[in-house]
């Protein structure tokens, strides 16, 4: 989709409030700018993950591409990985005491997992 | 394993063991730059250490066969969809001088939700995957010993595997990788949301695995209608980037701006790409510069390409660049073949080794029109930036459609690619980190609730594969059909068999050119280049070049097209390499009998350099073994060297021809050797002949006791004299 949004070269007019900046000034005002449009969007980052951090999280575990896709589905789907699926699966190795590589095998063979927070 | 440089690398031998092999290295490595280093006679100032084995530029031969390295690492991208045949292309690169293989992936990758496993044929690119990293990762720390510098393996991290991806390539020792959120967004609809957050984490794991990061912000110039009319909005898509960065955790000092020179010839390029180039190193002189060569006009002209690839390396040499990515030549009429990355890798460092010093010797006037236009640039770049803030930040931009339009910000032409904010391919899946969220894992971005008790979170786990790399899971294949097993059966077997094909991508693929000029009209020619290439039995031939040359009189054309003709290395004859007597045999016999040569340049031809080199003592001719040398110069009647030959005692006559219009190199050696049977001295002096046309067999055909051609040195004639004269006495 295109954006229809069209707009003659006002250059000159707008760039008056430039025009008496140093370089220096012109090159601070750039990176000042850029921080601002840049934190809101870093700080979401920092409060949300995705399907995606999770199975990076699970491969940094140990678990092979094909396990860390059926995890994460699995608990995509049952909405618990706002908890970091790295999470759920230590809680379940924990509450069966096996290690955490089979915790995780478990919860692809259908383990229940939606009481466990 | 090692590589010797006269073997071909075994590629079955590099599958063998995969599933325990570990990258010897990780991250990044640059060249070390070594200043006023004496190569030969010449000194350099801009460049790196050289290698131990390359392949030098053809003209190295003229000085001292030396292959100056340039400072910035070079790049070849090499993707011909099997991997496995590009490692033997990465190898030959690796000789040329280029230090970054960077492999494009396969169509449609960056949709795929999750990794790719095995070794799947690619189309466009390989399929990225932790067997095929690992395997072209084993080849190329094989190579980089053997060409004696580090290569940097480098791929993509986008799409929405980006965190995967970055784990596997932080795992397996992937050197380098472009990181751009905004590229997922604008060029593959990736939901906007999903992208920035996978990006945090994927920078984070490349941050901290030392991974170089080039950006995507040079596709704007290959998409948008006007290139050079985006500068300042790509002046705002690579900050965005490189402040996304540094706040994920990276150092800027690996964070690389990729670049484009954007316009070519005949559009008046400095005009546009100088101050672009300056401009942006004035902006980001914390960061690296990514230079690479344009793309965007690259069609079916080869030619044309390195010349506008030169003039960008042109603009890198006057501004800086960390990095030089070189672009195939042939890019704009099929996936890259063997010899263009070859081709383009050796016509930049050509003009790097050219351009050594060149900021000794001139310097940008900044007084004049470059320092107005770069000062332009900058302020529209940031009105761009107040005007994403002004519309509530950059995810509003973007659904405005403010980037990739063709106008010249503040300029709009309409023409923006617009995003929704809640569309796009994986749109609603990113997830609020709950209170208890935890990743147990290292090189995390962002929230992680450790446990009580837990200082570094991978201890919760042991330690994870960044730490304790045996833990990697290893899958081998999953497709019993489409994988490099089966694929490399017939390389195996003709390597076996030593099987000779031509090919220009994949083993044995057949391709060969021929190129050819036709005396008619470009409509004409091209169907009657069909029709003759398919009586030269080349299968499926297409017309893949064609320049007029004359809208009437001729259209040259290159077609390719299949041979299914092989040979193998044991029915072939393969000339034996002479064994040259010994210096000090040649002297004594040269001085024992006083040699005396004469020698010219025979006819109406004006050419001298050749036999210049063979009797100079300076560039290794035969004075240096003692031959007292005649040389009466050029156009010269054969009678009269014949008489200069009788007058000295000249025991060899040396011609050279260099003309061949009418056959006339062969109708003047016949002469010379009638004019001495007709003096009677035909037995008592040795006719030597050369020229770049000339053979032996041709010479000898002629009447001559030998013929020498290109790439002859002094050596070789003196050898021979002197062999044959020893005959003649025994």
């Amino acid at each position: 989709m295109k954006s229809g949004l069209e707009r003659v070269d006002d250059f000159e007019v707008r760039r008056k409030h430039l025009a008496n900046l140093s370089d220096e000034e012109l090159k601070k005002r750039f990176w000042e700018l850029t921080e601002k449009i840049v934190e809101p969007m870093i700080n979401l980052a920092k409060k949300y993950t995705s399907p995606s951090i999770e199975r990076s999280v699970l491969l940094r575990m140990g678990f092979n591409s094909i396990e860390a896709n059926k995890i994460v589905d699995i608990l995509y789907k049952k909405d618990l990985l706002g908890h970091g699926a790295g999470n759920v699966v230590l809680k379940v190795s924990k509450k069966e005491n096996i290690e955490y590589l089979d915790a995780g095998r478990k919860i692809i063979d259908g383990y229940p997992c939606e009481n466990l927070f | 394993m090692d590589l010797r440089p006269d073997k071909k690398i075994d590629i079955a031998e590099i599958l063998k063991n995969l599933e325990n092999y570990r990258a010897k290295k990780r991250g990044w490595v640059w060249r070390k730059h070594k200043p006023e280093q004496k190569l030969g006679e010449h000194t350099f100032y801009d460049h790196s250490e050289s290698l131990k084995n390359s392949v030098p530029l053809p003209a190295a031969k003229y000085f001292d066969n030396i292959d100056p390295q340039p400072k910035p690492v070079i790049t070849t991208e090499i993707a011909s969809g099997r991997f496995e045949d590009d490692i033997r292309r990465m190898r030959m690169a690796a000789w040329h001088g280029a230090d970054h293989i960077m492999v494009i992936r396969t169509t449609g990758q960056s949709h795929i939700d999750g990794l790719i496993e095995g070794t799947p044929e690619g189309i466009g690119g390989v399929p990225i995957t932790r067997k095929q990293i690992r395997a072209t990762r084993k080849a190329l720390d094989l190579i980089e010993e053997e060409v004696g510098r580090p290569i940097n393996f480098h791929s993509y991290v986008s799409g929405v595997a980006g965190p995967e991806v970055a784990v596997v390539f932080a795992e397996e020792g992937i050197a380098g990788a472009h990181q751009d959120p905004q590229y997922n967004v604008l060029y593959r609809n990736v939901n906007m949301f999903r992208s920035f957050v996978d990006a945090a984490e994927a920078k984070k794991i490349m941050a901290d695995a030392n991974i170089f990061q080039i950006d995507g912000a040079h596709n704007a110039n290959a998409t948008a209608k006007k290139a050079w009319k985006v500068r300042p909005e790509l002046m705002v898509q690579h900050a965005i980037n490189c402040m996304y960065s540094l706040k994920a955790g990276m150092d800027a000092r690996n964070i690389g701006l990729s670049t484009v020179p954007p316009t070519a010839p005949p559009a008046p390029k400095l005009w546009y790409d100088l101050p672009y180039a300056v401009g942006l190193r004035d902006l980001f002189s914390d960061f690296k510069f990514r230079a690479q060569q344009n793309t965007r006009y690259v069609e079916s002209d080869t030619d044309e390409a390195q010349i506008t690839h030169a003039i960008d390396t042109l603009i890198s040499a006057l501004t800086s660049a960390d990095l030089q990515s070189t672009i195939t030549p042939d890019e704009g009429r099929n996936v890259p073949w063997h010899q263009n990355n070859i081709r383009s890798v050796d016509a930049t460092k050509q003009v790097f080794n050219a351009l050594d010093g060149i900021k000794q010797f001139v310097k940008l006037d900044m007084e004049g029109p470059l320092g107005k236009i770069v000062r332009e640039l900058k302020e529209r770049a940031v009105l761009f930036l107040e005007e994403i803030i002004e519309v509530g930040g950059y995810f509003n931009a973007v659904e405005k459609g403010y980037f990739v339009d063709s106008g010249y910000y503040p300029e709009r032409n309409g023409d923006g690619i617009v995003r929704e904010q809640n569309g796009g391919v994986a749109a609603g899946t990113i997830i609020e980190r709950k209170d208890d969220y935890f990743a147990p894992v290292c090189s995390h971005f962002g929230i992680n609730h450790l446990p009580e008790g837990i200082k570094n979170p991978c201890d919760a786990i042991g330690g994870c594969t960044l730490c304790k790399p045996e833990k990697i899971a290893f899958i081998d294949e999953l497709d019993p059909e489409d994988n490099v097993n089966n694929r490399i059966k017939s390389l195996i077997e003709d390597e076996k068999n030593g099987i000779i094909k031509p090919e220009v991508e994949w083993h044995g693929d057949g391709i060969v050119t021929v190129e050819m000029v036709l005396p008619t009209f470009e409509e004409a020619a091209e169907v009657a280049a069909i029709e003759i290439a398919k009586k030269m039995t080349l299968i499926d031939p297409q017309v893949i070049h064609k320049r007029v040359l004359h809208p009437a009189e001729g259209t040259m054309l290159l077609v390719k097209g299949r041979v299914e003709h092989y040979v193998k290395l044991a029915d072939i004859k393969i000339p034996e390499k002479v064994q040259h007597l010994s210096d000090e045999v040649i002297e004594k016999f040269v001085k024992e009998n006083d040699l005396k040569v004469v020698g010219a340049t025979l006819g109406e031809d004006e050419h001298s350099v050749g036999l210049q080199e063979i009797l100079d003592i300076k560039h290794g001719g035969i004075e240096k073994w003692g031959f007292k040398c005649y040389y009466l110069g050029t156009s010269v009647p054969v009678e009269k060297l014949v008489d200069a030959a009788i007058e000295v005692g000249a025991k060899a006559i040396l011609a050279s021809t260099i003309i061949t219009h009418g056959d006339v190199h062969k109708f003047n050696m016949k002469k010379l050797d009638q004019v001495c049977r007709e003096k009677g001295i035909r037995d008592k002096v040795l006719l030597i002949s050369g020229g770049t046309q000339v053979t032996n067999d041709i010479a000898v055909e002629c009447g001559m006791d030998a013929g020498f051609g290109r790439g002859t040195h002094g050596i070789d004639v003196a050898d021979f004299i002197v062999k044959k004269l020893m005959e003649k006495k025994r």
